[in-house]
């Protein structure tokens, strides 16, 4: 088999096993559970809710509008009441303004929103029809970014889209939702790509699949045969295999220039949940209301894969599930390479969490740091051809310009130069805050330019 | 538990391998070549290895408990300055000289400039050169050939110049035995750098363990044998055998063990070529024509000093950079 990939990466230990075979539960919010819906789940400009205090709402109602360019909408995912809207703290660590609806627990359905059983004829819808059904049902990236979908499928013009690829590689460590979904809802998944082609006729589907997930690569094969234009690719088990330019590389042979979008080499990546709430907004005419994610790690009870109603609250979750053990230590929001640590459980579910990775004391602890050796070996892993000891030089020392020089803001903070480290020291961790800085002081200086000519 | 929870800056996992599981392995692979030494040279060249290995591991531990920082003699990395700097003397050498390269390695060299990671030059070959330099009758000469404490003994003890003396003298005409001889270990040198074979097992582990990787030994090794042997062909060095030259002179463990040292060689993967090229070039151009029939030692050391010139010129290509600049023109 021709195996797709990209220079460098490494090679974590997967951790799937844990709920690889674990089929996909539904699990439901509770009557009077409190539901939280901040009013920015994506990148771009926050949501204005449209709903006040003490008013019913019905499942998949509209809450919150989309009023800027770059942002998406966002809907009830229970039927109840509106019983507050206030500053609520998110998984990301901030503080957000959120509706916060009590659950009736009736899941009485919006009437503007498509029954399950609704099969639309997407072949005969137009564009415009397509992307204002995506845009209204408030989808976002969900593999983590959390880009509104609906502006990456509709790129500027001049800006020619041959390649859309399903990101099915799911490179981190122990998540293993991407992989039930090619199984249980394969079909779906494949149609879902078929809706995204609709919208650039000349363009070819990829779903690119990493070779861990056979059983899910001969699934998805065997239901996208019916599609002409619908390839899908085995790419190695490498990480960062999922993180978009890596990906776009391995299935086109492309580069996304620096500090572009995959848009600009004719690329538009999505990953496999997305793809899916795709599928249902135009298909089916439901919103995005849902996901599915992981629970896993040494620390859970009983680590499985989960589909939640987004809003619900993430304690809640894991008491339901079977709780955490006595030595959990560290909950991680996503996957153990690139997800935030929790400090505190009691937030909800928000449309890019992706899993609760539970760690026990002893994996939680991380290892201290000392002297750079220069053995070389994240050169070796960095992805992006950087050189990470060297900016993290740069980066203790603050000197900006150097880190600028060396490319530093190329940056993908997939932490494979953290992971190989001997030294443990905290390579990706010190890169990232400066990029944070560097990247201000471009903006400030192509600003002055601007306003300097 | 909630009010407990840990937070860290991602990545949340680490790989296995520390600066100690490193140094370990590395001790692991110079070990066969140490041992055959003792095999043939005998308990003084074991001696010889205590002592460099001690006063190595002192002298670190002294230093940082003097300069108040951590102790880090538990990284194993002064045992191998202490090893390699022994395996780099004649088993004739006094007691004494290894306690003072050590201090020189240790100390001048490793510490002074920052500890860990920050000599610019490998430590153990620093103080070599500054012991022969400083000491030439206790380091060469008359005392490679004594051999009257080895196990084995079956090494010519009136031969007094190394097998590389001799062939560049044109003395000797090398016969299969020589060549046997060379690879086992069984002919005149320092401590740890006679068993090729030895040398070899020990490099081959760490490419297998992935400490080192097989651009700087390979490319350097490369390079003697094809330059001796144009040479050899254009009459410039009509004595010179070209695989022979590989077997000896300490050019297997500088190749496998000294230009590797990570603090002391690029980090950059072409780099590394560079490095093990130039080491290449420099050694066969110090044994064929000038006035030390022995190169590696210095051509690693003249190698370290171009590493900072060599990273800035190598780095990786950035992902995504060359077609901004097309873009742009």
């Amino acid at each position: 088999m021709n195996l797709h990939t990209f220079k460098r990466g490494i090679h974590p230990p997967d951790g799937k096993a844990l709920t690889n075979y674990k089929p996909i539960e539904i699990l439901m919010p509770k009557e009077g559970a409190l539901m939280v819906f901040p009013v920015s789940q994506h990148i771009g400009a926050p949501c204005e809710p449209i709903v006040q205090k003490g008013d019913r709402v019905l499942l998949g109602q509209k809450i919150a509008e989309a009023k800027a360019f770059v942002c998406a909408p966002i809907h009830s995912s229970v039927s109840g009441t509106v019983k507050d809207i206030k500053p609520m703290l998110t998984p990301s660590g901030a503080t957000v303004n959120s509706i916060i609806i009590e659950n009736d627990g009736k899941f009485e359905e919006d009437p503007s929103i498509g029954k399950e059983t609704d099969e639309n004829d997407y072949k005969s819808m137009s564009r415009e029809e397509i992307l204002d059904k995506v845009k209204n049902a408030g989808i976002v990236g969900l593999g983590g970014a959390g880009f509104p979908t609906h502006i990456k499928l509709n790129p500027p013009p001049g800006q020619e889209i041959d390649s859309i690829i399903v990101n099915a590689a799911e490179c981190e460590p122990y998540l293993t939702t991407d992989h039930r979904v090619m199984l249980e809802k394969t079909d779906r998944l494949v149609m879902g790509l078929d809706v995204m082609l609709q919208l650039h006729p000349k363009a070819k589907g990829y779903i690119a699949i990493e070779v861990n997930k056979m059983d899910a690569f001969e699934a998805v094969s065997k239901a996208a045969e019916k599609y002409s234009n619908i390839e899908v690719i085995a790419l190695k088990c490498k990480y960062p295999q999922g993180s978009e330019k890596q990906l776009i590389y391995a299935v086109t042979g492309r580069e996304v220039p620096s500090g572009g979008l995959p848009a600009s080499v004719g690329c538009i990546v999505d990953n496999v949940d997305t793809v899916l709430a795709i599928e249902r907004a135009v298909v089916k005419n439901r919103p995005l209301m849902r996901r599915i994610v992981t629970i896993t790690g040494s620390g859970v009870n009983n680590p499985g894969n989960y589909q939640i109603r987004i809003g619900m609250n993430i304690k809640e979750f894991i008491e339901a599930v079977g709780g955490l053990k006595e030595d959990c230590a560290k909950i991680i929001a996503g996957g153990p390479m690139m997800g935030p640590a929790l400090y505190n459980i009691d937030v909800p579910f928000v449309k890019t969490s992706s899993a609760l990775l539970c760690l026990t004391k002893e994996e939680a602890t991380l290892p201290e740091e000392s002297n750079c050796i220069r053995c070389g070996k994240c050169v070796g892993a960095c992805p992006m051809g950087l050189m990470p000891l060297e900016l993290n030089q740069d980066a203790l020392a603050k000197d900006y310009d150097a880190f600028e020089a060396h490319n530093g803001v190329d940056c993908i903070e997939c932490g494979s130069c953290s992971y190989v480290c001997p030294a443990k020291r905290h390579l990706a961790q010190s890169l990232r805050i400066t990029k944070r800085t560097v990247m201000g002081i471009i903006r400030a200086r192509k600003e002055a330019e601007k306003n300097g000519k | 538990m909630e009010n407990n929870l840990m937070v860290s800056s991602t990545p949340h996992v680490r790989s296995n391998e520390t600066i100690s599981s490193v140094m370990r392995d590395v001790v692991i692979a110079l070990l066969p070549a140490a041992i055959m030494g003792i095999v043939y040279f005998g308990i003084r060249a074991a001696i010889l290895i205590i002592i460099s290995i001690v006063s190595s591991v002192g002298f670190e531990a002294l230093y940082q408990k003097l300069s108040k920082q951590k102790v880090t003699v538990t990284d194993f990395s002064a045992v191998i300055t202490g090893l390699l700097l022994a395996m780099n003397m004649p088993s004739t050498a006094p007691f004494w000289v290894p306690v003072v390269g050590a201090f020189f390695a240790i100390v001048i060299v490793k510490q002074i400039f920052g500890g860990l990671g920050q000599n610019f030059m490998n430590p153990a070959l620093g103080a070599r050169a500054f012991l022969v330099a400083s000491y030439p009758t206790a380091m060469t000469g008359a005392a490679f050939g004594a051999t009257s404490y080895g196990v084995i003994g079956a090494v010519d003890a009136t031969s007094s110049a190394t097998p590389l003396a001799q062939l560049a003298e044109g003395t000797v005409n090398l016969t299969q035995q020589d060549y046997v001889n060379a690879f086992i270990g069984n002919i005149g040198g320092c401590i740890g750098e006679t068993c090729a074979i030895a040398l070899i097992l020990g490099g081959v582990y760490l490419m297998m363990k992935k400490v080192i990787s097989w651009k700087i030994p390979v490319s350097y090794i490369l390079t003697v044998f094809v330059l001796t042997y144009i040479f050899k062909l254009c009459g410039a060095a009509p004595t010179r055998e070209p695989l022979y030259e590989l077997l000896t002179g300490g050019l297997m463990l500088g190749a496998f063990f000294m230009a590797t040292d990570y603090a002391s060689s690029p980090v950059t993967p072409n780099g590394q070529i560079i490095m093990g090229i130039g080491c290449g070039v420099l050694t066969t151009l110090i044994r064929l024509f000038g006035g030390y029939p022995e190169g590696v030692s210095y051509s690693i050391l003249l190698m370290n000093l171009c590493v900072p010139l060599i990273d800035r010129y190598t780095r990786p290509k950035i992902f995504g950079a060359l077609k901004k600049e097309a873009k742009k023109s």
